[in-house]
């Protein structure tokens, strides 16, 4: 053994390292196109919609065509009633499908169930708005902010109740068994032990599952259908965000361009902070162990 | 609780507490036979054999700890004495398609009875595990109060007492009576694992199973842990699984040692004597050559 072993003049190490670099190159350069799109979406909303950002846009309804002015205050209130709506509708049943898929799913029938709860998740979300359309609206022949939650639900049980899933496998079998050992039946175990412990993983899945329908357009066009007033009927056509912004920026006036470039804007600060301000909150309140 | 207490155990147990028994395979003072007999039997494992689906992991195994003692399982790995630890409160058959055997009784009740609650056996046989478990999610009180939660039993300053009694018990409190509603994960691991062992006595059982309780913990948590082993056996029934020979030298009382035969796979008891004897006068050679370091 002498020094010379260890070091690496044959040209074999030369090429390993060589390669070595390209591949860590290519990597990153990968890594960089994923998130070059987010960047630049984000410069221009900013750009183009921070203009058009003042207080009439939340506190004044849509002007009538042509008129300028007005705002977008019945599309935030009814994004914001519709996305609540669905949530309170959606999150209890998501998390009962994911509990029972966690706790009662090692088995064929929780194999269908699982497969069956994808291929919800992966309808397209038109679909499910002509669903509802077939199921809430065509019946009492009136589109309905009711019938837009209920779209809105439906996308977001499947997203929401296999995040749960994943969740609650995730908590520790050593925990489970330590409330077991303390004479815990199972649905106790479950309530007050591994659903806790899960929980911060599930806000985030709802977060992810509340960025994703507060965003969705289609499923609203045949259910809430939109309304230039302000609405906080469930029972009467509501605004969302999603719709105005639709409309708007299909419109042929340049004042509706920029303020559906705002509502845009807003639309995506809203769900950041959404996002921020609950992993905050869950966060400082739990630590889940590693 | 555990009143019937000879006294020439708490004799024993007060000069273990004082005695020096830190050098390897030094024993327990061990009493004498006489005393010995007038024992309670608190736990009485009789012919126990358990499987996991199809696979025998315990075959045959009686043997009955004493109140008030601490009773040893020693044995290589998979010889099958975690199982029979968690054969005794039923812990077993919460994995699929275990099931056990035989019949093991607790203070001469069927803990496999037909009409007999797994809950409640295991609110009267506590569990310490391997690694510590605190609940992450909660202090370090309501850890401890986690047990009476779950039975939702005892007013709120009634917990309170129970709080501090069992982490007293534990030798817990003084470190952590400030710090109460701090997370239970925010302890060291010794003190996590006193964390749960006094989580496991706020119920009151009447037997404590541990299994591999320092296994996880250094040498100055784990000889706390064996301090408080001592102390935990003047009021409860302690069974340990170690798969330290000298644990088990300087903690039990009784000592069963088992180990897989090749015939079925499974684990099977070879021995079970009091500690002093099983350590210094093996009655079965694989035993002696199992504690003289031949194997395992």
């Amino acid at each position: 053994m002498n020094r010379d072993a260890f070091v690496a003049t044959q040209p074999r190490y030369a090429r390993r390292k060589f390669f070595d670099r390209v591949m860590t190159g290519v990597m990153g350069a990968a890594a960089l196109v994923t998130v070059v799109p987010l960047l630049l979406i984000l410069f221009y909303l900013v750009r183009n919609g921070v203009g058009a950002i003042n207080l009439d846009l939340f506190l004044l309804d849509p002007s009538a065509p042509g008129r300028g002015g007005g705002g977008a205050r019945s599309a935030l209130v009814g994004s914001l009633i519709m996305v609540g709506t669905a949530t309170v509708i959606g999150t209890p049943i998501a998390i009962g499908c994911g509990i029972f898929l966690a706790e009662f799913g090692r088995n064929r029938a929780g194999t269908v169930l699982r497969f069956l709860v994808d291929v919800l998740a992966g309808i397209p979300s038109i679909t499910v708005g002509l669903f509802i359309y077939g199921l809430m609206v065509l019946p009492v022949r009136k589109f309905t902010a009711l019938a837009g939650a209920a779209a809105l639900a439906i996308i977001l049980i499947p997203i929401l109740a296999r995040i749960t899933e994943e969740m609650l496998l995730l908590v520790p079998r050593s925990l489970r068994e330590a409330a077991y050992a303390l004479g815990a039946p199972r649905w106790m175990t479950v309530l007050r032990i591994v659903l806790p412990t899960a929980l911060p993983g599930i806000m985030t899945g709802l977060m992810l599952a509340l960025s994703r329908i507060a965003g969705e357009a289609a499923p609203l066009m045949f259910t809430a259908l939109g309304n230039q007033f302000l609405n906080t009927d469930l029972l009467h056509a509501m605004d969302a965000l999603p719709l105005r912004i639709f409309y708007f920026a299909t419109g042929p006036y340049e004042s509706w361009h920029q303020q559906a470039w705002a509502m845009s804007l807003v639309l995506v600060a809203f769900i950041l902070f959404l996002s921020l301000g609950v992993r905050a909150l869950v966060g400082s309140k739990v630590t889940i162990r590693q | 609780m555990t009143s019937q207490q000879a006294p020439v155990e708490t004799q024993t147990q007060d000069d273990r507490m004082t005695a020096p028994r830190r050098e390897m395979f030094q024993v327990g003072e061990s009493t004498d036979g006489a005393s010995r007999d007038e024992r309670r039997v608190s736990v009485a494992i009789d012919h126990v054999s358990a499987w996991y689906g199809a696979k025998r992991a315990v075959t045959d195994v009686s043997l009955e700890a004493y109140a008030n003692s601490v009773t040893a399982l020693i044995g290589p790995s998979g010889c099958g004495k975690s199982t029979l630890l968690r054969c005794i409160n039923r812990m077993h058959e919460i994995n699929v398609g275990a099931r056990a055997e035989g019949s093991i009784r607790l203070e001469g009740a069927d803990v496999y009875g037909a009409d007999v609650d797994a809950t409640r056996v295991r609110q009267r046989i506590g569990m310490v595990f391997q690694k510590p478990n605190p609940f992450p999610t909660m202090s370090i009180a309501e850890n401890v109060a986690a047990g009476l939660r779950f039975m939702n039993i005892g007013s709120k300053s009634e917990t309170q007492d129970r709080v501090e009694y069992a982490l007293k018990a534990s030798a817990l409190w003084d470190e952590v009576k400030n710090d109460l509603n701090k997370p239970g994960m925010a302890l060291s691991g010794g003190q996590q694992q006193r964390l749960c062992i006094a989580r496991t006595i706020a119920v009151e059982p009447e037997v404590v199973l541990m299994d591999e309780p320092c296994s996880a913990l250094d040498p100055v948590a784990t000889l706390k842990i064996e301090d408080l082993m001592s102390e935990l056996a003047k009021r409860y029934t302690i069974i340990i699984v170690t798969h330290n020979l000298q644990q088990a030298a300087r903690v039990a009382d009784y000592t069963g040692f088992m180990l897989m035969e090749e015939s079925d796979g499974a684990g099977h008891l070879i021995e079970y004597s009091p500690t002093s004897d099983l350590f210094t006068q093996p009655k079965d050679k694989r035993t002696e050559d199992f504690i003289t370091g031949r194997f395992g």
